[in-house]
C-alpha cells in the first residue's frame, strides 16, 4: 500500500492499530499452536509415550530360568543341573585389574592357563560383560571370596546352577555341551540381556544347540521401579521365570554308555536301533570331549588337544563322519540282484582276481565256486562283481537306497552329511563322465563312490531286519514314523536272514556270537579300504600306521529269526570288520539281554586296555601336557 | 477493580484480576514443585513462595510510579544494565569461564533480565521522541538498531542464546509496532533465512548440536536429545486427565530433566494432563491480554509502545518455554515464568508486570493527553 508522503500521527495511530491487530493475532496463533501441540502429545500420542513412560519407569532385573533336563526313554538323567557357586569380574566395575586377579588367583588356586584366559578376557571384555573367573568352586571358597567382597571391586560371587552330564564324555558327542554366550549370539538374539547374566549358559553344539528353544525356559525376573539414575525405589509384583522344558530321548543311557566305554580307544562309532520303531537306543561316537569341561569354558591347551588328536574328538562321527561301506552293502546288493531276476543258487567260481578290462580285481582270498548265500557268508567279491556287473547299476542303486544309504533323516543336528550312493545319472552331472563297468564293480562291494554314515548303516541293518522303512528317532516327543513295506519280496527277507545269520554263526564274524542261549544275532562285516595297501602289508597291520588301516564295520540285528534290534559300528581304521567292530556290536547287544554278562566283558575289555574311560582320559590329558612342555594339571576337587 | 465502601480506596484501585490471575498460576506453580520435590515444600516450593511473594510485592508497589518517572529513569537504567552486562563479560574474560550474573552480597543479578523490560522502555522513549513524520526515515532506524544490537550481542557472547533471542524478540516487537516500513522487518527475515546456515557453522559447538538434536531428537535419545525426549514423554504420557498430583513417574524418578526449572511444564503436564496444560495457557493469554489492552487503550505513545513491548516480553518468555519442552523449538534455556523455580524469571515477569500496572494506574487516574 501506498502511503501518503507525510507521516502524520494520525498515520501514525492508524499504523499502530493495524500492528496491534497483527501481533495479538500472531499471539493468539501461537497460542493456538501450543495447545494444538499438547493435545497431540498427550491424545494422538498418548499410548505410545505412555508405553515409554513405563519402560523408563518399570526395569526388569532377570532371572535366569533353570534349564531344562535331557533325559533317556526310562527317564534316566543325561544332563541335569547342579547347584554351583561362581565368581565373575564385571569388567565395568573392576577398579585394580591386576591386584584383583592376583589375589582371586591366591583364593581359587586358579592353574595359569586360566589366569591368562581370564586377563585375555578382561582385555577383550565388552565392559558390561561380565568375565567368569572361576565355576563350581566349593563353599569354602565361595565363602572366602565372598568376606573379602569390599576390597575386590568388580568381583561377584554368586549361587547359580551349573550344567552336569553323569555319562561324562559318552554323553559328548550327543549332547554337546553349554557355555557362555558369545559377543556374535548376543547381536544374533537382539541383545536378550539373559545372555549378559553370569552363569547363564546356551547351548553351543549336538542337542544342547539344537533344543536351546525348549531347553532354555522363560526368564523371570523382579520388576522394580527405579529412578534414572539406577536407585531401586521399591519393588513390584515380580514376573516368575519358566524352567526350560525337559527333552527326552529315545536313547537308553545305559546302553549308550555301555557302548562308548566297550569302545574303549578306538575311534568309532556304534549306534542301535529299536527295529520296531526306529528309536535309536545309542549312538556314541568316541573318542569325545568331556562336556563337564565345556561347560566352565576350556583352557586353550585343552582345545588344542583336542583339535590335534588323530582320532577326532571333536566331530560326532555317527553323523558327520562318512566311510565307504565296505562289504556291509552286500546283503543290500543281493537283494537287489535277487528283484533283478538273478537265481540265488547259481554259482561263480571265484580264483580270488577278477579280470575287467585290463584292470584285475581282488577278493581276499580263493572261494572256489559260490553260490549267492556262500558269496553273504564268506562276503565273496568276486561273485558280486559279476553278478552286479550282469544286472547293471541301474538296477543296483535305488535298492541300496531304499535300505538307507544316503538319506538324509530329520534329527535335531544340523551338521549331519549324508553321503552317496552312486548311479550313472549322478556321475555325468557331478563328474560329467559316462558310467563304467569298474564303478559298478567298486559299488557292488561298497568302494569307490559309495559313502555311508553309521547311522545309515544301523538303519540299513533295521530295514533288512523288517523288511520296512524304518525311520530313525532321537526325540521322544517326534511321532513315530508309519513303516512302509519296502520293494523286497518276503521269500527273499528269509533268504538274507538266513545268510546273515551264517555270517555271525559260521562266516567272517563266526568269533561274534552272542554269549547267549536262544538268541542269535544276524550280520555283516564289512572292511573299508582307505589306501591301497599291498596284500602283505594288509595282513600285518603293525607293519601299516594307524592312519592307512582299512576301516572296520559291522552291522547286524537281534534275534535273527524275530528282529527287535538293529546295530551297526564303523571303528576307522580298525582293520577287518570281523576283527574289531564285530566283537564291539556282539558285546553291546549281549547288554541289551544280559547285563551282568556284558558288564563282566567289559571290564574285561577295560583292564586290557588300561583302566576306565576318565581314568585313560586323565591319563592321557597328563602324557600330553608332558609332551609339550607344560606343568600338569592340580588335582580337581570331585 | 473491585469498589467497594469497606475496602480502602487505594487498594481497591488495584487490578485485582491481574493480581488474582498471576497469583493463581503461581499457586499453581507450587503446587507442580512441591511435587516435583517428591512431596515436599523444600527446597523448592517454599523458597519460590517467598520470591514470588516479594515480587509481587515490589510489582504492586511499582504500580503507583508515574509515567513521567518511569520516563525519566528509561535511559539511566538502560546505561546501568549495559554496564552491567560489559562488566559480566570483563569478570568471565577474567575468571576465564561463562559468567551471566555479578555477585551483590547475598543477590546474584543476571543483568540479561533486567535487560528484557530495559530494552523495552527504551525503544519505546526512543519512538516518542522521534516525530511522526521521521518514522520512516533512516534517522529513526539505526540508533534503535544500536541500542537493540550492542546488548543482544553481549548477551549472545556471554553465552545466552535463549535470552539474546528473547532481547532482540522484545525489541523488535517494539519497532515493528513503532510504525518502522515493512522492510526492515521483512529484509532481515529474508536475510535471516539465507543466513542462517552460515550463522549456524559460527554457533557454538552444544548450541549447534541442541539445534541437530532439535531438528531429530530422537537421534540421539540418551544423548543430547535425552531432554526433548523424556520431556515429551512425560506430556504425552500424562493424556487428558493427567496422571494425578504427586503421581509423576517421569519427573519423581528423575527421568525428567530440569523438572522444577525450565521443564516444569512437563512435569505439571505428566501429573495434571492436557486439562492443566490448557488452563496454564489460557491464564497466561489472559494476563497478555490484559497487558496488550493496557497499550491498545493507552494514550501516550510511550506507555502504548511500552505497554505491548512488556505484554510481548511475557508472551515470548512463555511462548519459547512452551514450544521448547514440547519438541517444537530448540532447548535454549528460558524457564516458564511465574512456574519455573528461580528468581530471575519472577523477577523480570513481576518487573514488567509492575510497569503495565503503572501505565494501566495512568490511563485511569492521570486524565491529560499527551
Amino acid at each position: 500500500m501506498n502511503q501518503a508522503k507525510r507521516f502524520t500521527s494520525a498515520h501514525q495511530s492508524i499504523s499502530f492499530s493495524r500492528r496491534m491487530l497483527l501481533l495479538g493475532g500472531a499471539q493468539v496463533g501461537v497460542g493456538a499452536l501450543l495447545i494444538g501441540r499438547l493435545g497431540w502429545l498427550s491424545i494422538a500420542q498418548n499410548a505410545k509415550y505412555q508405553l515409554l513412560s513405563e519402560n523408563n519407569r518399570v526395569q526388569l532385573i532377570p532371572v535366569p530360568p533353570r534349564r531344562g533336563w535331557i533325559i533317556d526313554r526310562n527317564g534316566k538323567p543325561i544332563a541335569i543341573n547342579r547347584s554351583s557357586f561362581r565368581v565373575d569380574i564385571i569388567p565395568q566395575q573392576l577398579i585394580d585389574g591386576p591386584r584383583v586377579v592376583a589375589t582371586l588367583t591366591d583364593l581359587l588356586k586358579l592353574p595359569p592357563d586360566e589366569v591368562d584366559r581370564i586377563n585375555r578376557e578382561l582385555e577383550h571384555s565388552r565392559g558390561f560383560q561380565p568375565v567368569s573367573v572361576a565355576d563350581n568352586i566349593s563353599y569354602e571358597q565361595y565363602a572366602a571370596i565372598t568376606v573379602r567382597l569390599p576390597e575386590l571391586a568388580g568381583v561377584a560371587a554368586s549361587r547359580g546352577f551349573s550344567r552336569f552330564y553323569p555319562a561324562g564324555s559318552a554323553v559328548g558327542q550327543l549332547v554337546g555341551y553349554v557355555g557362555a554366550a558369545s559377543a556374535a549370539e548376543y547381536e544374533k538374539e537382539n541383545k536378550n540381556p539373559l545372555l549378559l547374566i553370569p552363569g547363564v549358559k546356551i547351548g553351543k553344539e549336538g542337542l544342547e544347540q539344537a533344543m536351546e528353544s525348549t531347553l532354555r525356559g522363560q526368564p523371570g525376573g523382579q520388576r522394580v521401579e527405579v529412578t534414572a539414575r539406577g536407585k531401586l525405589v521399591k519393588e513390584l509384583d515380580p514376573k516368575p521365570d519358566r524352567s526350560g522344558a525337559t527333552v527326552q530321548l529315545t536313547i537308553d543311557a545305559d546302553l549308550h554308555e555301555y557302548a562308548a566305554r566297550r569302545i574303549g580307544d578306538q575311534s568309532c562309532s556304534v549306534v542301535v536301533i529299536d527295529v520296531t520303531n526306529g528309536d535309536i537306543l545309542a549312538m556314541p561316537s568316541m573318542p569325545s570331549f568331556n562336556p563337564n569341561n565345556f561347560s566352565d569354558g576350556i583352557s586353550t591347551n585343552e582345545w588344542k588337544m583336542l583339535s590335534a588328536d588323530d582320532h577326532l574328538p571333536l566331530v560326532d562321527k555317527a553323523l558327520e563322519s562318512l566311510y565307504p561301506s565296505g562289504s556291509t552293502i552286500k546283503p543290500s546288493m543281493a537283494m537287489a540282484l535277487l528283484n533283478a531276476g538273478i537265481d540265488r543258487s547259481q554259482r561263480v567260481n571265484c580264483t580270488g582276481a577278477f579280470q575287467l578290462g585290463n584292470h584285475t580285481f581282488h577278493c581276499d582270498k580263493r572261494h572256489g565256486p559260490v553260490d549267492m548265500d556262500a558269496a553273504v557268508v564268506h562276503s565273496c567279491d568276486v561273485y558280486f562283481y559279476s553278478m552286479c556287473l550282469r544286472v547293471g547299476a541301474e538296477k543296483l542303486s535305488p535298492m541300496i537306497r531304499s535300505m538307507g544309504f544316503g538319506e538324509k533323516f530329520d534329527l535335531p543336528f544340523d551338521n549331519q552329511r549324508y553321503g552317496t550312493v552312486p548311479d550313472p545319472d549322478w556321475m555325468m552331472r557331478k563328474y560329467h563322465r559316462k558310467w563304467q563297468g569298474y564303478d559298478t564293480v567298486n559299488m557292488s562291494i561298497g568302494q569307490g563312490m559309495v559313502l555311508i554314515n553309521p547311522l545309515q548303516l544301523a538303519v540299513m541293518a533295521s530295514r533288512l531286519a523288517t523288511g520296512k522303512r524304518v525311520v530313525p528317532r532321537l526325540l521322544k516327543n517326534k511321532p513315530i514314523v508309519p513303516q512302509t513295506q519296502l520293494a523286497v519280496d518276503e521269500d527273499h527277507l528269509n533268504f538274507i536272514h538266513k545268510a546273515m545269520w551264517g555270517v555271525v554263526d559260521h562266516g567272517t564274524a563266526a568269533s561274534a556270537k552272542l554269549p547267549l542261549d536262544g538268541i542269535q544275532m544276524a550280520g555283516k562285516t564289512g572292511t573299508a579300504q582307505t589306501h591301497n595297501l599291498s596284500a602283505s602289508e594288509r595282513g600285518d597291520y603293525t607293519s601299516a600306521t594307524w592312519k592307512l588301516r582299512d576301516h572296520s564295520l559291522f552291522m547286524a540285528f537281534v534275534p535273527f529269526d524275530k528282529p527287535r534290534y538293529a546295530a551297526a559300528a564303523i571303528v576307522e581304521h580298525g582293520g577287518f570288520g570281523a576283527a574289531v567292530a564285530a566283537p564291539l556290536i556282539r558285546d553291546t547287544i549281549t547288554f541289551l539281554y544280559d547285563k551282568p554278562k556284558a558288564i563282566a566283558a567289559l571290564h574285561n575289555f577295560e583292564q586290557s586296555i588300561g583302566g576306565p574311560l576318565e581314568e585313560r582320559a586323565t591319563r592321557k590329558t597328563a602324557m600330553w601336557r608332558a609332551a609339550n612342555g607344560l606343568p600338569p594339571l592340580p588335582a580337581t576337587q570331585a | 477493580m473491585i469498589t467497594s465502601a469497606i475496602i480502602p480506596r487505594p487498594l481497591a484501585r488495584l487490578p485485582w484480576r491481574l493480581i488474582f490471575l498471576v497469583a493463581a498460576i503461581a499457586g499453581f506453580g507450587l503446587l507442580v514443585l512441591y511435587s516435583a520435590a517428591g512431596g515436599s515444600i523444600h527446597p523448592w516450593a517454599v523458597k519460590q513462595a517467598i520470591i514470588f511473594t516479594v515480587f509481587l510485592g515490589i510489582a504492586i508497589a511499582m504500580s503507583w510510579i508515574s509515567e513521567s518517572t518511569i520516563k525519566a529513569i528509561t535511559f539511566p537504567l538502560y546505561g546501568a544494565t549495559l554496564v552491567m552486562l560489559v562488566g559480566v563479560e570483563a569478570l568471565g574474560f577474567v575468571s576465564k569461564g561463562a559468567q551471566r550474573w555479578l555477585e551483590l552480597g547475598p543477590i546474584r543479578l543476571q543483568p540479561s533480565e533486567f535487560m528484557k523490560p530495559a530494552i523495552v522502555l527504551t525503544l519505546a522513549r526512543f519512538y516518542e521522541l522521534v516525530p511522526a513524520g521521521e518514522i520512516r526515515k533512516w534517522r529513526a532506524i539505526w540508533p534503535a538498531l544500536l541500542l537493540l544490537g550492542i546488548p543482544a550481542f553481549l548477551i549472545l557472547v556471554q553465552p545466552d542464546l535463549g535470552t539474546c533471542i528473547m532481547v532482540g524478540l522484545c525489541g523488535v516487537t517494539v519497532m515493528f509496532l513503532a510504525g518502522l516500513p515493512w522492510w526492515i522487518f521483512a529484509g532481515p527475515a529474508a536475510a535471516v533465512a539465507v543466513a542462517a546456515p552460515i550463522a549456524y557453522n559460527m554457533l557454538h559447538g552444544y548450541q549447534r548440536k541442541r539445534i541437530d538434536v532439535f531438528l531429530d531428537p530422537e537421534s540421539d535419545p540418551l544423548g543430547a536429545g535425552y531432554h526433548i525426549s523424556q520431556s515429551k514423554i512425560a506430556i504425552g504420557s500424562g493424556g487428558i486427565w493427567g496422571k494425578g498430583f504427586l503421581q509423576g513417574s517421569q519427573s519423581h524418578l528423575d527421568y525428567l530433566p530440569e523438572g522444577h526449572t525450565d521443564f516444569v511444564f512437563a512435569t505439571m503436564a505428566e501429573e495434571w494432563g492436557l486439562v492443566g496444560g490448557v488452563l496454564l495457557i489460557i491464564a497466561f493469554g489472559l494476563v497478555i491480554r490484559w497487558g496488550m489492552r493496557v497499550s491498545n487503550t493507552a494514550r501516550t505513545r510511550f506507555s502504548q509502545l511500552a505497554a505491548a513491548g512488556l505484554s510481548a516480553t511475557i508472551f515470548f518468555y512463555v511462548s519459547i518455554n512452551l514450544m521448547m519442552v514440547m519438541g517444537l523449538a530448540p532447548v535454549v534455556g528460558v524457564p516458564l515464568p511465574l512456574v519455573s523455580f528461580g528468581g530471575s524469571a519472577v523477577m523480570t515477569v513481576m518487573l514488567c508486570l509492575g510497569l503495565l500496572m503503572a501505565l494501566e494506574r495512568q490511563q485511569r487516574t492521570v486524565t491529560t493527553i499527551a
